[in-house]
């Protein structure tokens, strides 16, 4: 059984996003770019299942930027097999990306596809959803943990006030949430054989879809700022200020 | 316009995330809800009561007992011929269904909306939060997740929508429920805490996590919150996890013990009207969006704290 990860290169987790001076959106040049944590999930799912001799291929794939190359070889250095990049100079929204997406599928015929829940750029979460509508298959979101057995996959999700467990049958959507698992981190060894898998490289014209964009970003700003407060010196006069401010009695 | 909100509800009633939403799609036009589960007439009833409804849509079928997102999906974009915008508040439900719908429908979706600039026009936090992107949309349809915290609720009363049961669809057989764990508990739900009682990665276990905010929360009536690294290292369950990829909240007074303050956190919170925080680190930056802030050991501050409030 094929596994399909899409992943996503995005600003890494650690840095502070800077508004660039035009208000155009954010500064992403010169600033360390990493694998979407979410997606960093996905993969290690995927990868835990064809260790468990559950799954034969894994196979990860990333809408964007000629540079989405390293982060697809930093999943192939996790033990991917293979990669697809789908190359596109412009930015491609959730609803294009799906439409890709959903092109891959029909010719690599995966029976799961694992995805981050949600990329923590654009703060969307909506590409796996969108897949799983498009292709019209189940969709199991923000995963926790992950049963596969027979044409079924059983699986548990955070929802707003604890879990859901339901089952779908193959093939279906998965999207990670942050309790899956533990991501593992690439091995030198594992970084060198990475280097001569196999990244296939196609551009996103090829696949003669509409990916125009929907939305027009206007402007981007800064969330109004929050005026700092006081620090007190004791519990005793922190009581008293929550006391004035009426905050319990 | 005429919109069409996604009912947020528990079998019994409607939950207030429901409230914000229809507040946001009252801004863009007329107010239809969708009712989706099964022997639902009693919430339905309570639907067309809320202030501003116009007609709920009620979909009572044993295939939406459980309203999985593969059975509800077809159904919307059903209605969706004769409704221009979707709006469902950004919940794990409404998070899972909208994209799906927005799919079929090829739109493109717009995330957690903070506000409703022009009919066509949003405002939406990206990176979180930590810049607020104005949006337009080409689409013809709309649809739209709302950030619950960032529109008021519409009252409860004072409507008199119609309701009108609408065929259902059926279940197309690609999911099954199996069960839920919900979390029984006294507390109020995050989402809709007046207070918050919220511990990081600083109480150093499950075990003096529920020692030390529990009996602070308890004397507040507050909700239990977390940051990601607390639920990382397993102190407390994902549902309480405050922040970018958690909950996002806004109640009146938020209580961060322990919690450093990482840009993902501050996402999920700094909005409560009044933050109180308590750290060891007195350059910690969650002081810079505190309105109290207490520098000291957390350890001896808050049974002191729990003792003389």
């Amino acid at each position: 059984m094929k596994m399909l990860v899409p992943i996503k290169r995005v600003l890494d987790y650690n840095v502070k996003p800077r508004i660039k001076a035009d208000g155009a959106g954010v500064e992403l040049t010169n600033v360390k770019m990493s694998m979407n944590p979410f997606d960093e999930i996905a993969v290690e799912e995927a990868i835990r299942l064809k260790e468990k001799g559950l799954a034969t291929e894994v196979v990860v794939v990333s809408v964007g930027e000629v540079k989405a190359q390293e982060t697809l070889r930093t999943a192939l250095a996790m033990g991917a097999d293979r990669a697809i990049l789908v190359t596109s100079d412009r930015k491609v929204e959730p609803l294009g990306v799906a439409k890709v997406l959903r092109a891959i599928v029909d010719e690599e015929q995966p029976q799961l596809v694992i995805l981050g829940k949600q990329a923590i750029d654009d703060d969307n979460s909506q590409t796996g959803q969108m897949l799983a509508g498009l292709l019209g298959w189940g969709q199991a979101t923000s995963a926790s943990h992950v049963e596969l057995a027979g044409d079924c996959v059983t699986v548990t999700r955070e929802i707003d006030g604890g879990l859901e467990t339901d089952r779908y049958c193959l093939p279906a959507i998965i999207t990670a949430d942050l309790r899956l698992n533990e991501p593992r981190y690439a091995s030198l060894p594992n970084i060198m054989k990475a280097k001569s898998k196999p990244l296939a490289q196609r551009s996103a014209d090829d696949f003669g879809l509409d990916l125009s964009p929907r939305l027009e970003t206007l402007r981007v700003v800064e969330p109004p700022a929050r005026a700092s407060g006081v620090k007190v010196a004791d519990v005793d006069e922190l009581v008293m200020k929550l006391h004035a401010m009426g905050v319990a009695k | 316009m005429k919109t069409l909100v996604w009912v947020e509800h528990d079998g019994n009633s409607v939950k207030d995330a429901t409230l914000s939403a229809v507040t946001a799609a009252s801004k863009l036009g007329d107010v239809h809800l969708l009712l989706v589960g099964q022997d639902v007439q009693g919430v339905a009833q309570e639907a067309a009561g809320i202030f501003g409804v116009d007609k709920v849509h009620m979909a009572d079928d044993a295939a939406y007992a459980h309203q999985l997102v593969e059975n509800v999906a077809p159904l919307v974009v059903q209605l969706m011929a004769s409704h221009d915008a979707f709006v469902a508040p950004a919940t794990t439900g409404g998070k899972a269904i909208a994209p799906r719908v927005a799919a079929l429908l090829d739109v493109m979706q717009i995330s957690d909306i903070l506000s409703v600039e022009a009919q066509d026009t949003f405002t939406r936090p990206i990176y979180a939060g930590n810049a607020i992107a104005t949006v337009r949309s080409s689409d013809v349809k709309k649809v739209v997740t709302v950030r619950t915290t960032a529109f008021e609720k519409a009252p409860r009363e004072g409507g008199s929508g119609a309701v009108e049961a609408v065929p259902t669809s059926g279940d197309k057989g690609l999911s099954s429920f199996i069960g839920q764990e919900i979390a029984a508990s006294n507390r109020p739900e995050l989402t809709s805490a007046r207070v918050i009682v919220a511990g990081g990665r600083a109480l150093g276990s499950g075990e003096k996590f529920a020692e030390l905010i529990e009996p602070l929360a308890d004397r507040l009536g507050a909700g239990v919150g977390a940051s990601r690294a607390a639920v990382d290292a397993g102190y407390v369950p994902n549902d309480s996890q405050v922040g970018q990829t958690g909950k996002i909240v806004a109640p009146e007074v938020y209580v961060a013990v322990g919690i450093s303050g990482a840009i993902q956190h501050l996402a999920g919170m700094k909005d409560s009207k009044i933050i109180v925080a308590i750290n060891k680190d007195e350059d910690a930056p969650i002081f810079q969006v505190a309105d109290l802030g207490l520098v000291g050991d957390l350890f001896e501050i808050v049974p002191e704290l729990t003792r003389k409030l």
